[in-house]
């Protein structure tokens, strides 16, 4: 039968979710299971929580997030080229120059507007 | 049913990784799966917990965990035992499912960055043509993991510890893809085989001045993704407790330290088989591999050499690790950041034109010579050398203060990091 290697990924898959919940479950038959109200507050060193935990968060936090979506996208056209490389020659490697400098420049840019700071 | 049939061509979202399927593949998926992943690598991570408290206590001027067993070689038995009787506990408010999703998300993160590493001739799991960037795709799987679980906590240190994991892993994950790419660029392909051969004829990739420089970010990169020292703001004890794992406890708490070594083992296997030449031993010879004939005895000697010798690399890189936290201490986090995105990104991006330049001078022309090697080298050798001094010449107004002596960290503009509902526009101001 003809199968694909990508089956083994898909077992593999299965064996790790296998061997994170097994030793979970086994704790739920051989762990002590004592409830209290007490336990089961978020721990705040000992401090009864205040308020809403799920809040808004400063913007930096997004500004960097949206700036790994533009360089991971842009990463990604960088493998198919350094794949091919050994068959696309020198031209390839000017093109490359180019299409780096303007990642570079769009990085120079969030730079000089101040985006990568962290305050 | 004519009308519906799928084209060939469409299945290419697989590669067409077409394998037969028969009694010795079978046996082989069986061993790796059953033998492998599910005893060996949780054996291996399981000693490297303990050869991490052995360390650390020798570099603290302690002697570590001595009393279960000889050497305290049982302590791994003994904490899984313990972990394994403590009770389950889900925080009140907490959303029970990503509470429990959370750690198997970052196992099977762990897990599935394994499955295309060479450990020697024959012996990687599987060898998908789309290797490096599978192994990519896995890595990022435990940023989601590590968020989940945090923000399913309902606990304020969690989510604190979260947010800051995940600004600190998607900003350090861009240095550690592009840190890849010149190794892409030699290897001639994704898979990471032919790229344990491709060193087999062109030295370890870390032999040349840009493989240097990338296999450093790589270094740099990986522990900031592993959350270790100095990287491990996203669980400063001292500050936010544990971060995203402070409500977790027992066997769940447990997968999370596991997954956290296995990780470790896992990037050390990843840096020895893409820059450290997989189990060759000498840098720049064929040495174990000519010894092949196609008989199986050979193979089996030739394989036990290449195992040792991976074993020993890894073993080295996981010590230097384990070393590099002993010694360093948790940077600001606005240096933490500053560090990925202007030194390490800039250096990755223009160290790509320079493996470019390798690959014209070294082996683009042929098999490997001394001449190639020293052309090369005397080439991009002053260009990394320069990007380095450069990056850190760019950025010299980031030291100039420190020079002066020590003082208060500049707080000047600092708000919190999370803004309650009654006080978001005006940012407050602080209170000298």
């Amino acid at each position: 039968m003809i199968i694909n290697n990508y089956i083994f990924i898909g077992l593999l898959l299965l064996a790790a979710i296998a061997f994170a919940l097994a030793p979970i479950l086994v704790a739920r038959l051989i762990a002590p299971r004592k409830r209290s109200r007490t336990k089961s507050e978020p721990y705040e060193c000992g401090v009864l929580t205040l308020g809403e935990t799920w809040v808004r968060f400063r913007i930096q936090y997004y500004i960097f997030a949206l700036m790994f979506v533009v360089f991971d996208v842009e990463t990604l056209f960088l493998f198919p080229w350094a794949a091919g490389y050994a068959s696309l020659g020198l031209f390839a490697l000017v093109e490359m120059v180019v299409f780096l400098g303007f990642l570079l420049l769009g990085l120079v840019y969030a730079w000089a507007k101040g985006v990568l700071r962290w305050v | 049913m004519t009308a519906f049939a799928v084209p060939t061509s469409w299945i290419f979202w697989a590669q067409e990784q077409a394998v037969e399927l028969d009694r010795g593949l079978a046996v082989r998926w069986g061993l790796w799966l059953v033998v492998g992943f599910l005893a060996v690598f949780p054996g291996i991570v399981a000693y490297m917990v303990l050869l991490e408290r052995k360390a650390a206590a020798r570099f603290q001027d302690r002697i570590g965990p001595n009393r279960v067993g000889p050497l305290g070689l049982l302590q791994p038995i003994a904490d899984a035992l313990k972990l394994l009787t403590k009770e389950d506990l889900v925080p009140r408010g907490a959303d029970a499912l990503v509470h429990l999703a959370a750690p198997v998300l970052v196992i099977v993160s762990a897990f599935l960055m394994l499955a295309v590493i060479p450990f020697a001739v024959g012996m990687a799991p599987v060898d998908l043509p789309s290797g490096v960037l599978y192994l990519i795709a896995a890595s990022s799987l435990s940023p989601l993991g590590v968020f989940l679980a945090g923000w399913s906590s309902r606990n304020k240190y969690s989510l604190l510890g979260a947010m800051r994991a995940v600004a600190q892993l998607v900003s350090y994950e861009i240095p550690q893809v592009l840190s890849v790419i010149p190794i892409v660029l030699w290897g001639g392909g994704l898979s990471l085989v032919a790229i344990f051969d491709k060193q087999a004829d062109y030295g370890w990739f870390i032999a040349s001045p840009p493989g240097l420089l990338a296999f450093l970010i790589l270094l740099v990169a990986s522990i900031a993704e592993l959350n270790r020292a100095p990287f491990d703001i996203p669980e400063a004890e001292s500050e936010i407790v544990a971060g995203f794992h402070t409500e977790y406890s027992g066997m769940r708490f447990s997968l999370f330290f596991l997954a956290e070594y296995l990780s470790v083992f896992a990037v050390g296997c990843l840096a020895t088989a893409l820059f450290l030449g997989g189990g060759m031993p000498i840098p720049f010879a064929r040495f174990p591999l000519n010894l092949l004939d196609g008989s199986l005895a050979r193979l089996v000697v030739v394989d036990l050499i290449l195992l040792a010798v991976f074993a020993a690399k890894v073993f080295s890189f996981v010590l230097l690790m384990i070393w590099i936290r002993a010694t360093l201490l948790r940077l600001r986090v606005d240096r933490l950041m500053n560090f990925a995105w202007k030194y390490l990104t800039p250096l990755a991006i223009v160290n790509i034109l320079v493996a470019g330049i390798w690959y014209e001078c070294v082996i683009r022309p042929g098999a490997l010579t001394l001449g190639r090697w020293l052309g090369g080298t005397l080439v991009t050798g002053p260009m990394v050398a320069g990007l380095v001094w450069l990056a850190f010449w760019v950025n010299r107004r980031e030291w100039a203060g420190e020079a002066a002596g020590p003082g208060r960290p500049s707080l000047e503009g600092a708000r919190p990091d999370w803004e309650t509902p009654g006080q978001t526009g005006a940012s407050p101001q602080r209170a000298h």
